[in-house]
């Protein structure tokens, strides 16, 4: 048998503008997933340095658990188990923004946590010592300096959770990986439509690696 | 004549070690008072229990009137008398993120609720007071050690305090730039400030 391999290019390029019809559910379960883990990671990462365990504990439980477990279990679990609990179906594009709101979230309070606890303890006594509150000193020196320090690991955890949404194809969604599924089903062609499939997947993280790079650039010489 | 300061059988531990014991302390308006002695006896834990940045186990601790629980107990004095005592560091922790003049506003605007034209001004007579008018729009790293401590004496000065804390305040600073920082102190205190100095600075004292 012939099994002489050659690399259909022009396979490749026709699968294109199939592929990127998956593109809008890539991105928007990306960027809604991050806005609400971002909220989640400010929320549980400020309460996991809280003093009172009754603060501290449910966040590190959230933390642990969502990072401990794979995020293909957590969006089965959202998108088929939790129906039955609350008894109304869930769709799959907002399966899985919630997986990835709620696994991002998790790695993102540890972001912040370090991201605070990295600043200095002479910058807070500084802001109380002239008599701003607890919160001020927080939300005028503290968290400004954490901030900054936080974005090359924002960067980073937005990088995998973009590539995260290629799981949820296995709920149906049709995002890129599902399209070339889909795609392949009728023209056989796996090698090059997975090839243009990550090829895509690079072209989004690289233009944020890019973007990450200016804004971290900026905000340094903003100093 | 009220003391600003009236510290009477202070204790505290730090786990085992009983760094301060039975300490009494009065300080009277206008009063520059020089405390030194070996490093790790207690010093800077005692002006650090003035304003809160430490809590005392026991005794009695009254700043201008206002009466400070030990414990932490008393979050509502602490606030009155944060606003009333300035603090020097030894490491300056100026506000990396500000410039200088932010530095200087940020508790006039946030704490004294002045606005940013008036904060601004107090800033700008701050620095000329302490000799660096022209770096206002400069950013802490940009200035030598003895300039950002200067600059840290402003930022306190600028809430008008009754007292203000020097927790050695030259000791992280290269010998050429003690100097500076001990001229304006000299004349804060020939102006009257009340001040509690921690030093090693021999010479000063």
């Amino acid at each position: 048998m012939d099994n002489q391999f050659e690399f259909d290019w022009q396979a490749a390029f026709n699968s294109v503008p199939f592929l990127l019809k998956g593109l809008p559910y890539t991105l928007m379960i990306s960027f809604g997933g991050l806005v609400i883990g971002f909220l989640l990671g400010i929320l549980f990462g400020l309460l996991s340095l809280n003093k009172k365990w009754y603060f501290r504990w449910p966040a590190t439980a959230y933390i642990e658990i969502f990072r401990g477990t794979p995020i293909l279990v957590q969006v089965l679990f959202i998108f088929y188990g939790l129906p039955d609990l609350i008894g109304a179906p869930i769709d799959p594009v907002t399966a899985s923004i919630v997986a990835i709101a709620f696994n991002s979230g998790a790695y993102i309070s540890e972001v912040v946590r370090g991201g605070v606890q990295s600043i200095a303890k002479g910058q807070q006594e500084a802001g109380l010592s002239l008599g701003l509150t607890r919160v001020q000193t927080f939300w005028y020196i503290t968290w400004p300096q954490a901030f900054r320090r936080m974005i090359p690991p924002l960067g980073n955890q937005a990088i995998v959770s973009i590539k995260d949404t290629s799981l949820f194809s296995v709920i149906g969604v049709g995002e890129l990986v599902r399209q070339g599924q889909v795609y392949i089903a009728n023209t056989f062609t796996a090698f090059e439509v997975y090839f243009a499939v990550a090829i895509i997947y690079l072209g989004i993280t690289l233009s944020l690696s890019l973007l990450l790079r200016i804004y971290e650039h900026r905000s340094k010489s903003a100093v | 004549m009220p003391y600003i300061v009236n510290i009477e059988k202070l204790n505290k531990h730090f786990g085992q070690l009983h760094v301060l014991k039975d300490i009494d302390l009065q300080v009277t308006q206008g009063e520059v008072l020089v405390i030194i002695g070996a490093s790790g006896s207690g010093k800077s834990t005692l002006i650090r229990c003035i304003n809160g940045l430490e809590e005392y186990d026991s005794g009695e601790l009254k700043v201008d009137g206002h009466k400070l629980e030990p414990k932490g107990k008393s979050q509502q004095a602490l606030n009155t008398i944060r606003k009333e005592v300035g603090m020097v560091f030894q490491q300056f922790n100026l506000f990396p993120h500000l410039t200088v003049q932010r530095n200087i506003m940020l508790a006039p605007l946030k704490v004294r609720n002045k606005n940013t034209q008036d904060a601004a001004k107090l800033a700008d007579k701050l620095l000329a007071r302490v000799g660096i008018a022209n770096q206002a729009h400069k950013h802490p790293e940009q200035l030598s050690g003895g300039q950002q401590q200067r600059v840290a004496i402003a930022r306190a000065l600028a809430m008008e305090p009754r007292l203000m804390l020097f927790d050695e305040p030259t000791s992280a600073l290269d010998p050429e730039m003690v100097g500076e920082v001990l001229d304006v102190m000299r004349d804060l205190a020939k102006e009257g400030m009340t001040m509690l100095v921690v030093t090693h600075e021999m010479g000063f004292a």
